[in-house]
């Protein structure tokens, strides 16, 4: 039979077809996401100068603030795949949310943990029940919702959507979380990094805060590509193209 | 049957199975005053203490009694097949869950509401915050349901589902719990409640749309 090459836009949307190319993709990212997080540990550890009024325990932003953008982002991203398996019925797309979860829950507790270690010498308390905060530990919640709800349900398909609608419902929140500084306007210093405004830090601060988020960002991407690796292969187990993998 | 014709008949005939099993929502409403009775033995009698944590203590009861009466919401007409049957009868799903949430509002929220001025002199809270405690109340119980039904429909018939009910509406009611708790709190302060209210009006409001059209997707994912 003759087949006309032609490119299709959702020619990897399938499985079968997203496998080899995520497992061709891993390397790459996780081998950018340690270059990355090696140049920016270096510019953040070694190069950017002391603040003056923090002293060195400010230093724990380049790992605390790209973890909190990144849990913030990884939910956006998951509902994303959500509105694309509930409108299309996409099983990729199903799998990619499952697949980010885990990482998006441990991006949460890593900046919940680091920043209550910065909160220590800097508030003079690891915990304050103050907006942004707390909204990131419900955020961990609603990560740990969804992993608890996708785990109780047997069903795979009626697992994938009923994932997906929970995202879609929890997503409202993550704006409160971005927001609640300004509407609470509590304790938490204000963001430090805007678009709009001239940024208040030195150069090779931001700098290396930038190098740690992309650095988050291809970590992110490669521990969700493994992952879904995994989950495409226990979800096709039987279908022909896998067992020929195996064969 | 029109679609409030459907919400009427799923409101009436959630009301009457409720009147058949008074016990169901006596349980909710003793729960909510031995919850509340805890507290005090917990912290201690003083009275200022009291009045501080008051408004606190009876909106965490009052959210917990919520999630207590949840899982009979859709729960029973899962088992017995009356769900399926309401799915394949083509009556507008959004409308029957609205009318199973208004029936659960009276039955559960409603009692917890009239009990609250008991439970405030209980709690040695000033009689002038009295009427914020319950505006809060009334215009967040309803938002706790809506937002559980949707919970409620994720879990239908799981093994875990109680448990994983609680787990997933916990993380959405903290708002209505700041709302509700900080208007009492304003008010006690000599500050002005009306922000806060208006916030718990406007959740309400958004969830008395959205949460009726949800829920009915989520019970058709569960039962598919």
């Amino acid at each position: 039979m003759m087949t006309r090459p032609r490119m299709n836009a959702f020619r990897f949307a399938a499985p079968q077809t997203f496998y080899p190319l995520a497992g061709r993709l891993v390397p790459w990212f996780a081998a950018l996401a340690a270059a990355l997080a090696a140049a920016g540990l270096y510019v953040g550890f070694g190069i950017a100068p002391e603040d003056f009024q923090q002293g060195e325990v400010y230093r724990i932003i380049f790992i605390h603030v790209p973890s909190a953008w990144m849990a913030m982002f990884t939910y956006l991203v998951m509902a994303g795949y959500a509105v694309l398996t509930l409108g299309f019925r996409t099983r990729l797309s199903a799998m990619m949310c499952r697949a980010l979860a885990p990482t998006g829950a441990l991006m949460a507790a890593i900046s919940l943990w680091t920043g209550a270690i910065w909160g220590r010498p800097t508030w003079g308390t690891y915990w304050v029940w103050d907006a942004r905060l707390t909204s990131t530990l419900i955020l961990l919640f609603l990560y740990i919702g969804y992993i608890a709800l996708v785990a109780a349900i047997e069903d795979e398909q009626r697992a994938d959507r009923a994932g997906a609608l929970l995202l879609l419902v929890g997503v409202v929140n993550v704006p409160i979380i971005y927001f609640s500084v300004k509407w609470w306007n509590t304790l938490h210093q204000g963001a430090s990094v805007s678009l709009t405004a001239a940024p208040k830090m030195a150069a090779t601060m931001l700098t290396g805060m930038l190098l740690m988020s992309l650095a988050a960002w291809m970590y992110t991407i490669a521990a969700s590509l493994h992952r879904v690796q995994s989950i495409i292969l226990e979800r096709e187990r039987h279908a022909r193209w896998v067992r020929q993998l195996f064969a | 049957m029109t679609e409030l014709g459907t919400l009427a008949w799923a409101l009436r005939r959630d009301l009457r199975l409720a009147m058949r099993r008074r016990g169901d929502a006596l349980n909710v409403l003793g729960f909510f005053a031995l919850a509340c009775s805890m507290f005090p033995l917990a912290v201690g009698p003083q009275r200022e203490w009291l009045t501080r944590i008051g408004p606190g203590v009876i909106w965490v009861a009052a959210l917990l009694a919520t999630l207590l009466a949840l899982p009979r919401l859709f729960e029973h007409d899962h088992t017995d097949g009356t769900l399926d049957a309401m799915i394949a009868s083509g009556r507008p799903l959004p409308m029957v869950v609205a009318g199973k949430l208004i029936a659960a509002w009276l039955v559960t929220g409603l009692p917890l509401i009239v009990l609250t001025p008991v439970l405030a002199v209980a709690f040695s809270l000033p009689m002038h915050a009295l009427p914020t405690m319950l505006a809060s109340l009334v215009l967040g119980t309803p938002t706790l349901l809506g937002l559980g039904a949707i919970a409620g429909a994720l879990t239908l018939g799981l093994k875990a589902g109680p448990t994983l009910v609680t787990l997933l509406c916990l993380p959405l009611y903290v708002p209505v719990l700041v709302f509700g708790a900080g208007a009492v709190e304003a008010q006690v302060s000599g500050l002005s409640p009306a922000a806060h209210l208006a916030l718990l009006a406007a959740g309400m409001l958004v969830v008395a749309l959205a949460a009726p059209p949800v829920a009915a997707q989520a019970l058709r994912i569960s039962v598919e």
